[in-house]
C-alpha cells in the first residue's frame, strides 16, 4: 500500500505524557515567578493540544503530505494560476541565515543586502511591465488589488472627482476583482464581453461616464485571450478620466512581449506565485506587488525602498501616501525567491518562458481539438478553454476523471462566460511528452464520456477519498476537533441529524 | 534555461504540432506597436552563480542567527523544532495549489483543519480561518466584520494596539463611511478605561484591545465583553499567541473575535514576511467569518473527508457580494504553526509560555537596578517590556550593535511623545548568561 490507512488526526492519536518537543529546564527566577502573576492572567481553560513524540508527528504530517498532489510530483494544467516549478536554489536561497534570520526592526545598515534586492527586484518589475514604481507590501495577488483600488479612489479624491465611483470589470474576470473593488464602496458593473471573449468596445463606451472610477482589466484575458483592441480600450477610459487597472494575473504570457505600461496601464498587480515561480504552498503565501504610473507614485504606500548612493533605505516620506496595508514590508522572502528567478532567468530566460508557455498552450489546444470544442478557437496566450456544453457530463467530472489519470484537474466552471468551462495553462515547465501523456489521457477520457459515462460522472476512483458531501458540510459545519466531540455529544442525546 | 524542457528540436516539434511555422503567427493579436520591447534586465547567471551572489548579498546582512537580540515588536525571535522544516519543506505541501480539488488534496485539507482546531483551542474561541496575511491584516478585517455584523459606523482601537496595526486599519476604512476612533494610554502604558468608557455610544460596532499589549503589558480585561455586549457591540482581541500557553485566553476574556500575528509559532523572522494572520471568532459569527475554512465531512462511501466549506462567504463564488476578497492566504505558515502546535503539544505550550515570562522578568529586575536606566518593575508582562534611559536611545543602540547586540526597538519612532524609550524583548530562545552580557554591556553605555 503506497499510502498509510492511517487517517486519525493529532488530536485521536494523543496519549498522555507523550511529548514531541524539548526545552531548556533551568528558570533564572529564584522563587516560583508565575504563583506572583494574578489569578485572573492566568489561563484556566483547558488545553485540548495533542500529545504525541516526535516520530509519530513527523510519520503524520509525512503520509498527510502524500494525500496531496504537487507541482513537484504532478502535473497541475490550472488555468489562470500559472502552475510552474519552484526553482530549488530559490529555496535554498531563503533558507539562507543571512535572511531568514533577519528582524524586521533591524537597523538599516545591518540589512543593506536584503534592501538592495528589493530595491532590485523591483528596478526588474519596472523593467517588465513598463511601470514607473513599485510597492513591495502586499501579501498576495487580491491584497494587491485592494490597494490598487485604494490608489484609484486616493487619486480621484485629491481630484476632486469623488462622484467617481464606478469600476468596470468584464464579465469573464476573476472573482477578486469585484470583490476588491467593492470593499471600498465602489459599485461595480459588469461588461458582457463580445462573441470573440473580449471587450466589446461598444458595451465599454456605454457604460463609461464622468462617474467611472477604474476598468479593471486582465490581458491576455481568463480565455487566454489578447484584447487586440486594447489601445483604443486605454484611449477612451483615459479621455472619460477613468483610470486603468492591469490584473497581472495572466503577465506568464507576456514577459519580453509586451508590457501593460505600454498599453496604457496606470496600475498593475503582479502575483509573484505566478508568474515569477515562488511556491503556491498549497494556498500562500503569496505576493502581490503593485506597480504605478508616475502621476500615482505620491499615494503608494509606505515604506518604500529607496537608494540614495551606495545605501539603501526604507522612505515613509510619501506625502498623499495611502498609509500601510500590511505589517512590515511585504512577504520579504517571497520577493527574495522571485528576485532570485530574474537572476537566474536574466532577459532571455524570461522570454523564453513566455514564448514557450504560449506555444505549449497552443500545442494542447490544437491537440485536443479533435475531441472538445474550444471555446474561442482561435490562436491563443499561454491558455485557452474548452467547453463541455451539451457533452452530457459536468466540466468538473472531467476534471476529478484526470486525477485518476495522476493528472491535476485544470481551472472548471471558470471563466463564468463560457459554460462547462475548463481551463487549460500548461506552463513553460512541461516537456512535451508530458503534454502528449496529457492528451492522450484526455482522449481516453472523451471516450469515456460517450462509453461509459458513469465512469467519469462518479470519478475519481483512485484518490485516497471519493467524492466529498459537500452540503453535509455546509449544512452542518464540522470545524474543528471540539466541533466533532460536540456533535458526538448531539448525537448520543438524540438530537436530529 | 535549466527550468525550461522545450529544446530547439522540442520547439520545432510543437510548432509543427501546431501548424504554424513561427511563434509570431500566434501573436497576430498583439498590436505590433507593443511587440517586443526593450527590457533592461542583465543577463542569466549559473545555479552557481547565483549562490555566490546571494552568498555575497547576504553578507552585507547582520542576522539576528549571528547575534544577541532582543528585538520584538510584532516580529519573534523563538525556538523552533528542527522537524516543523521537515514538514514544510515536504514537495507536496510547498508545490501545491489551494485545495479547491478536494480528493486530491486531503494532505493539506486534514493539515488545515488540524490548525484551526489547534487555534480554536489556543484562543478559546470557536472557529478559527485557515487563516490571513498577518496580524494587522486580520485585525482590519475583524474590524470590518464587525462592522458589518452590526451594522454600525464606529471601531474604537486602544493606543496600546501596534501601531502598524492601526495604520493597516486607517488604511483599510479611509474614504468608507466608517471611523476609527482611539482611546489612550495610562501612564503604565495599559489602556485608560475611562478613556475608553467615555467613548462608547450606541454607534460602536466593537472595540479592539491587545494584551500583552504593544510595550510587553497584560491587560486587566475584565468585565469589558459584558460592557460591550450590554451596548450590542463586539469585543476583538489582538495578542501573542504564545502567551495563551499558560495565560488567560481571548474566549475567557469574554472576546468575540481573536486575531494577531502567528509568526510565534513556528515561523520564522524572514525580515517582516511572509508571516500569519490568525482569526477566530465565535460560532455565532461563523458565516461572517472572512477567508477560508475547512470542514470534516464524508465522501461517496461514507469515509471521513475534509473539504474547503460555507464558500458562499468567498469571492469566487459571491464576487462583489463576498465577506472579504481574500483568495490566496497564508497557507504554508498555517502548516508550520500546525505543525510546531503539534510538537510543543500539551505540556509544551504552557512550558514555552512560561520560559518566556521568566526570561523577561530577570531581565527587567537587572536592567531597573542600572543606573541610567528606568523600567516600571509592577506591571505584568508576557516577554517584553519599556526601558526609558537617561541617555539617547540612538547612540546606545549604535554602540551596542557594533558588539553584535540588538538592545531594542526604539518605541519614539511609533510615539514621538515617548522620548529615549525602547521595547527589550526576551524570549525562551535567551540564557541567563546571554541577559547578564547584555546588562553589563548596557551598563557601560
Amino acid at each position: 500500500m503506497l499510502i498509510s490507512p492511517d487517517d486519525q488526526l493529532s488530536f485521536e492519536k494523543s496519549r498522555p505524557g507523550r511529548r514531541g518537543a524539548s526545552l531548556p529546564a533551568d528558570r533564572c527566577a529564584k522563587d516560583k515567578l508565575f504563583e506572583k502573576i494574578p489569578d485572573h492572567f492566568k489561563r484556566r481553560r483547558p488545553l485540548l493540544f495533542p500529545e504525541l513524540s516526535e516520530p509519530e508527528i513527523v510519520r503524520h504530517f509525512v503520509n498527510l503530505s502524500r494525500k496531496n498532489f504537487s507541482i513537484d510530483t504532478h502535473f497541475y494544467p490550472l488555468g489562470s494560476c500559472t502552475m510552474k516549478y519552484n526553482p530549488k536554489v530559490n529555496e535554498w536561497a531563503a533558507g539562507l541565515d543571512a535572511f531568514a534570520n533577519l528582524h524586521p526592526l533591524q537597523l538599516e545598515k545591518t540589512t543593506q543586502g536584503i534592501l538592495k534586492v528589493m530595491w532590485d527586484l523591483e528596478g526588474y518589475l519596472r523593467e517588465i511591465t513598463g511601470m514607473d514604481r513599485f510597492t513591495l507590501q502586499p501579501a498576495a495577488g487580491a491584497h494587491g488589488e485592494l490597494t490598487g483600488m485604494m490608489l484609484v479612489r486616493a487619486y480621484h479624491d485629491a481630484l476632486g472627482q469623488t462622484k467617481r465611483k464606478k469600476v468596470l470589470v468584464p464579465d469573464s474576470s476573476h472573482g477578486t476583482n469585484p470583490a476588491s473593488a467593492a470593499l471600498l464602496g465602489f459599485h461595480v458593473i459588469e461588461l458582457k464581453s463580445n462573441a470573440r471573449g473580449r471587450v466589446d468596445l461598444e458595451t465599454l463606451e456605454k457604460h463609461l461616464d464622468d462617474e467611472t472610477a477604474c476598468l479593471m482589466l486582465t490581458n491576455p484575458n481568463t480565455l487566454g485571450l489578447f484584447e487586440e483592441e486594447i489601445m483604443q480600450i486605454t484611449k477612451r477610459v483615459h479621455e472619460k478620466g477613468a483610470l486603468l487597472y492591469y490584473d497581472g494575473a495572466n503577465l506568464n504570457a507576456l514577459m519580453g512581449i509586451a508590457r501593460p505600461g505600454d498599453m496604457g496601464f496606470d496600475i498593475v498587480h503582479l502575483n509573484l506565485h505566478k508568474t515569477f515561480s515562488t511556491p503556491h504552498g498549497g494556498g500562500g503565501p503569496g505576493s502581490g506587488p503593485v506597480g504605478v504610473r508616475a502621476k500615482l507614485v505620491p499615494y503608494l504606500p509606505v515604506p518604500l525602498v529607496t537608494q540614495q548612493g551606495q545605501n539603501y533605505k526604507l522612505d515613509f516620506d510619501n506625502k498623499k501616501t495611502i498609509g500601510r496595508v500590511k505589517s512590515f514590508y511585504g512577504n520579504t522572502g517571497m520577493l527574495l525567491r522571485a528576485y532570485v528567478y530574474i537572476r537566474s532567468l536574466g532577459r532571455e530566460g524570461l522570454f523564453k518562458a513566455s514564448e514557450d508557455a504560449i506555444l505549449n498552450a497552443n500545442y494542447l489546444k490544437e491537440k485536443l481539438k479533435v475531441a472538445y470544442k474550444v471555446a474561442v478557437d482561435e490562436p491563443c496566450m499561454h491558455e485557452f478553454v474548452l467547453s463541455l456544453k451539451s457533452a452530457g457530463v459536468h466540466a468538473g467530472d472531467v476534471g476529478k476523471r484526470l486525477l485518476d489519470y495522476g493528472f491535476h484537474a485544470p481551472t472548471v466552471h471558470f471563466p463564468l462566460v463560457v459554460e462547462e468551462a475548463l481551463m487549460i495553462e500548461p506552463t513553460e515547465s512541461e516537456s512535451k511528452e508530458t503534454l502528449d501523456l496529457f492528451v492522450k489521457a484526455m482522449i481516453e477520457i472523451a471516450k469515456e464520456i460517450i462509453e461509459e459515462p458513469d465512469k467519469v460522472r462518479m470519478a475519481p476512483h483512485t484518490m485516497p477519498i471519493r467524492r466529498p458531501d459537500e452540503v453535509m458540510a455546509a449544512r452542518r459545519p464540522i470545524l474543528s476537533y471540539r466541533d466533532q466531540l460536540r456533535e458526538r455529544i448531539l448525537l448520543a442525546e438524540g438530537a436530529p441529524t | 534555461m535549466h527550468y525550461q524542457p522545450l529544446s530547439t528540436e522540442d520547439k520545432q516539434a510543437v510548432l509543427d504540432g501546431i501548424g504554424v511555422a513561427d511563434i509570431n503567427e500566434l501573436l497576430k493579436g498583439v498590436p505590433s506597436s507593443l511587440r517586443h520591447p526593450k527590457i533592461n534586465i542583465p543577463p542569466a547567471l549559473s545555479e552557481l552563480e547565483v549562490q555566490r551572489l546571494l552568498r555575497e548579498l547576504g553578507s552585507m546582512n547582520q542576522c539576528v542567527g549571528s547575534s544577541l537580540s532582543f528585538l520584538g515588536a510584532g516580529s519573534y525571535e523563538h525556538f523552533v523544532p528542527a522537524a516543523v522544516a521537515e514538514v514544510t519543506r515536504r514537495n507536496e505541501f510547498y508545490t501545491a495549489y489551494t485545495p479547491y480539488q478536494a480528493e486530491a488534496s486531503q494532505g493539506t485539507l486534514q493539515s488545515i483543519y488540524e490548525y484551526q482546531s489547534l487555534m480554536t483551542e489556543l484562543t478559546g474561541l470557536d472557529i478559527s480561518n485557515a487563516s490571513h496575511y498577518d496580524g494587522a491584516t486580520s485585525m482590519a478585517e475583524a474590524a470590518l466584520l464587525a462592522l458589518r455584523h452590526t451594522d454600525r459606523t464606529r471601531v474604537l482601537v486602544s493606543e496600546a494596539v501596534h501601531p502598524h496595526y492601526r495604520e493597516v486599519l486607517k488604511t483599510y476604512l479611509r474614504g468608507t463611511p466608517y471611523e476609527v476612533e482611539e482611546f489612550g494610554l495610562n501612564a503604565d502604558r495599559t489602556f485608560n478605561v475611562d478613556d475608553f468608557k467615555s467613548k462608547l455610544n450606541d454607534q460602536v460596532a466593537g472595540a479592539i484591545f491587545q494584551s500583552p499589549n504593544f510595550f510587553g503589558v497584560l491587560e486587566d480585561l475584565e468585565g469589558l465583553s459584558d460592557k460591550l455586549h450590554g451596548l450590542g457591540a463586539l469585543m476583538i482581541l489582538v495578542g501573542h499567541p504564545l502567551a495563551y500557553g499558560a495565560l488567560t485566553c481571548p474566549g475567557e476574556w469574554g472576546a468575540d473575535v481573536a486575531v494577531g500575528e502567528g509568526q510565534p509559532l513556528g515561523i520564522g523572522l524572514q525580515y517582516g514576511g511572509p508571516y500569519l494572520g490568525y482569526f477566530a471568532a465565535t460560532r455565532s459569527l461563523m458565516r461572517r467569518i472572512p477567508g477560508r475554512l475547512c470542514g470534516m465531512t464524508q465522501d461517496s462511501e461514507g469515509r471521513r473527508a475534509f473539504t474547503l466549506t460555507i464558500q458562499a462567504r468567498e469571492q469566487h463564488i459571491r464576487r462583489e457580494r463576498a465577506t472579504s476578497n481574500i483568495c490566496t492566504n497564508q497557507a504554508l505558515c498555517a502548516l508550520a504553526a500546525c505543525a510546531y502546535m503539534t510538537l510543543l503539544g500539551k505540556e509544551g505550550i504552557r512550558e514555552v509560555s512560561e520560559i518566556n515570562m521568566d526570561r523577561a522578568y530577570y531581565l527587567r529586575s537587572r536592567i531597573g537596578k542600572l543606573t541610567g536606566f528606568e523600567v516600571d518593575m509592577k506591571t505584568p508582562i508576557f516577554n517584553e517590556f519599556v526601558v526609558k534611559s537617561a541617555k539617547p536611545f540612538s547612540r546606545i543602540q549604535e554602540k551596542l550593535v557594533k558588539k553584535n547586540i540588538f538592545p531594542g526597538v526604539e518605541i519614539t519612532q511609533f510615539y514621538p511623545k515617548f522620548k529615549n524609550e525602547f521595547l527589550v524583548c526576551a524570549t525562551e530562545t535567551k540564557t541567563r548568561e546571554q541577559m547578564d552580557a547584555f546588562v553589563e554591556k548596557l551598563a557601560k553605555c
